[in-house]
């Protein structure tokens, strides 16, 4: 620092200081300015970042004795320099940088976090499930309290919205079905049964869990997101000021509207995945459509369809439960309605399978 | 006042489907005054402001801000103007997954490539300038009470320096003591940096406390412009009930508008 020397000239500053120039205002103050007065009276035009610079370069130079004067401002430029100061005055000291260490006791507290808020959320998912059968039940005994608009609206959405995507999906399973088992049997010279093998494994199984899923990804994510967003703007909440039922006026008919639905749509999965697998089987085979229709007819039980198509309403429940939950859950922000979503869908997903699971278990403990 | 216009607007028209929002309006804002915009309801004065930044496309006319035409210019000269204003929405509009202090800094990182020194320096000494406490750089937007909120967007909308700054119903939702704090902060930010204002709103008070003109917008046009006490003398039934109603006159102001 240049303590007691004579005062050496005022630095003249020239041209714009302002934030595009910030870096070559900062280089010359670093080079030449120590303790130099400055002269602004060649400043074309001084914005708050420069201004911000020259304040605190100021301040810190005062705060070590050794303050510099600053000349040659224009009325306005004085005034923006004496609003920064006192702006930088009142934010005190900069900020104090956010904790980034990771301590040894993190991991566990997470972990802890984690069982815990999954305890709580399974808790909560099995409470909200409970009101819903409740209100289901009280809907059954008074009918008339059943929103028939909202019903339909949903049922058309979730429901007729998706006969393409799901007709498409069980098409091409069908086709992959008999491409895969034609090349199998084909090798046994049992051809044919690649018919049985296409029916029992749509009809039973593919045919309503990948519908389940569809429909888990088109609308679980839609219910979350429409829910969230009402959450967001307090809809939900003028609902219950009002004495309505969130549950019965938003969740009860996206709930029915699939629970009617899936079983429809399952169904015309299968069917598009027979004709798939038919119209493959006739391609790849030579199985024609009558013999294909004959083999079905004398192998295939009508219970394997109804085992299939059983699942459906459970499928639907948890889909529309777990959608319209999360969707409960949304809090104030954007983050949390995207972070509802996602998880809604996963978590819908991944119950289905499971529950497919289990019922594949318990139909092959009773035999059926 | 100078007459050097800074935002041109010519002939506008803005229709929603068969409605008329706008038709063939005329405005000019002229560089360092605050222009307040006042209109009925549904009158198109959130339209104007979000056809003047480029959010809404007319149907047809011109618009000249800084002496670029934004409705035809290529994307580098919109860019160019884009760094030169700075917009505050209604409620803010601050990114949610991102603190104040990213929020404000974010305008430096994304479009001058400020480096993060400075530019949390810079982000804390807005945060300062717009009256929030030091402690709220880092908080995340929904930890903010409302005007809190618009403190954070107006510190985002002046992270760039800009020039004219578009104020869309900066006191919406304020308490009055919050609402007139705002309006001496935004008088006082606009005499420090040199600002022009463009400001929506329906609060008489923020009329009278920051406006140098009022433009009246009605009937798919500005109807009127001028000081408020110019305003006073307008025989149009809406102005004169805006103006004369039970609110105007509770918002009388106690010292002249200068």
């Amino acid at each position: 620092m240049t303590q007691g020397a004579p005062a050496p000239e005022a630095l003249a500053l020239q041209g714009p200081v302002t934030l595009a120039s910030l870096a070559a205002t900062r280089a010359l103050l670093d080079k030449d300015g120590a303790g130099r007065a400055l002269d602004l009276s060649e400043v074309t035009v001084l914005d708050t970042a420069g201004a911000w610079l020259l304040a605190s370069r100021q301040m810190a130079a005062a705060a070590q004795g050794s303050a510099f004067a600053v000349a040659g401002a224009t009325a306005a430029q004085a005034l923006l320099l004496q609003t920064v100061t006192d702006a930088l005055s009142a934010a005190g000291p900069s900020a104090v940088p956010r904790r980034l260490h990771h301590h040894a006791g993190d991991t566990l507290a997470d972990l802890g976090k984690a069982v815990t808020g999954m305890a709580i959320g399974i808790a909560e998912s099995l409470g909200f499930l409970g009101l819903v059968m409740a209100r289901i039940g009280r809907t059954l005994l008074h009918p008339s309290r059943l929103r028939l608009t909202a019903l339909i609206h949903h049922m058309h959405q979730a429901g007729l919205n998706a006969v393409p995507i799901v007709a498409l999906m069980g098409f091409l399973i069908g086709v992959v079905l008999a491409f895969q088992g034609a090349s199998q049997l084909r090798q046994f010279g049992a051809e044919v049964f690649v018919v049985d093998l296409i029916a029992i494994s749509i009809l039973r199984e593919l045919g309503i869990l990948l519908t389940a899923i569809i429909v888990a990804g088109r609308s679980a994510s839609a219910f979350t997101a429409a829910i969230g967003s009402m959450m967001m703007r307090e809809e939900v909440d003028a609902m219950r000021v009002l004495g309505l039922d969130p549950v019965e006026l938003l969740v009860l008919p996206r709930v029915l509207a699939l629970v009617i639905l899936l079983p429809v749509l399952g169904f015309i999965a299968n069917v598009a995945g027979l004709v798939g697998g038919g119209f493959m089987a006739w391609v790849e085979l030579g199985i024609s459509p009558g013999m294909f229709r004959t083999q079905l007819l004398n192998n295939t039980d009508v219970s394997q369809l109804l085992i299939g198509l059983i699942k459906a309403p459970v499928f639907a429940v948890i889909i529309g439960v777990v959608g319209c939950h999360h969707g409960m859950q949304v809090k104030g922000d954007t983050e949390s309605l995207g972070a509802r979503t996602s998880r809604s869908v996963v978590e819908a997903i991944f119950l289905v399978i499971v529950v497919d699971a289990l019922f594949s278990i318990f139909f092959a403990v009773w035999g059926i | 006042m100078t007459a050097e216009p800074i935002i041109t607007i010519r002939k506008l028209t803005n229709r929603f489907g068969k409605t008329a929002v706008h038709e063939d309006l005329d405005l000019d804002v002229f560089r360092g005054e605050v222009l307040g915009v006042v209109g009925a309801s549904g009158s198109g004065k959130s339209v104007l402001l979000r056809t003047i930044v480029g959010l809404q496309q007319p149907q047809a006319g011109q618009i000249t801000v800084l002496g670029t035409d934004v409705l035809t210019a290529d994307p580098a000269q919109l860019h160019a103007v884009q760094n030169r204003w700075g917009v505050m929405f209604q409620d803010g509009a601050l990114f949610s997954s991102l603190t104040v202090r990213d929020n404000v800094a974010a305008p430096m990182r994304e479009r001058m490539g400020i480096d993060a020194k400075t530019r949390t320096a810079l982000a804390d000494l807005r945060i300062a300038m717009v009256g929030l406490p030091p402690s709220a750089g880092d908080l995340f937007p929904s930890d903010l009470s409302g005007g809190m909120r618009k403190r954070a967007g107006l510190a985002r909308a002046l992270s760039l320096d800009p020039e004219i700054l578009f104020l869309d119903e900066p006191t919406a939702g304020l308490d009055p003591i919050g609402a007139s704090e705002f309006d001496a902060l935004i008088t006082a930010l606009q005499k420090a940096l040199g600002l022009t204002v463009f400001l929506v709103t329906h609060d008489l008070d923020t009329l009278h406390a920051t406006c140098d003109r009022i433009a009246v917008l009605a009937e798919r046009k500005v109807l009127v412009t001028g000081t408020m006490a110019e305003m006073a003398h307008v025989d149009q039934p809406w102005v004169h009930a805006y103006f004369h109603g039970p609110r105007a006159h509770a918002a009388q102001p106690t010292t002249g508008t200068d």
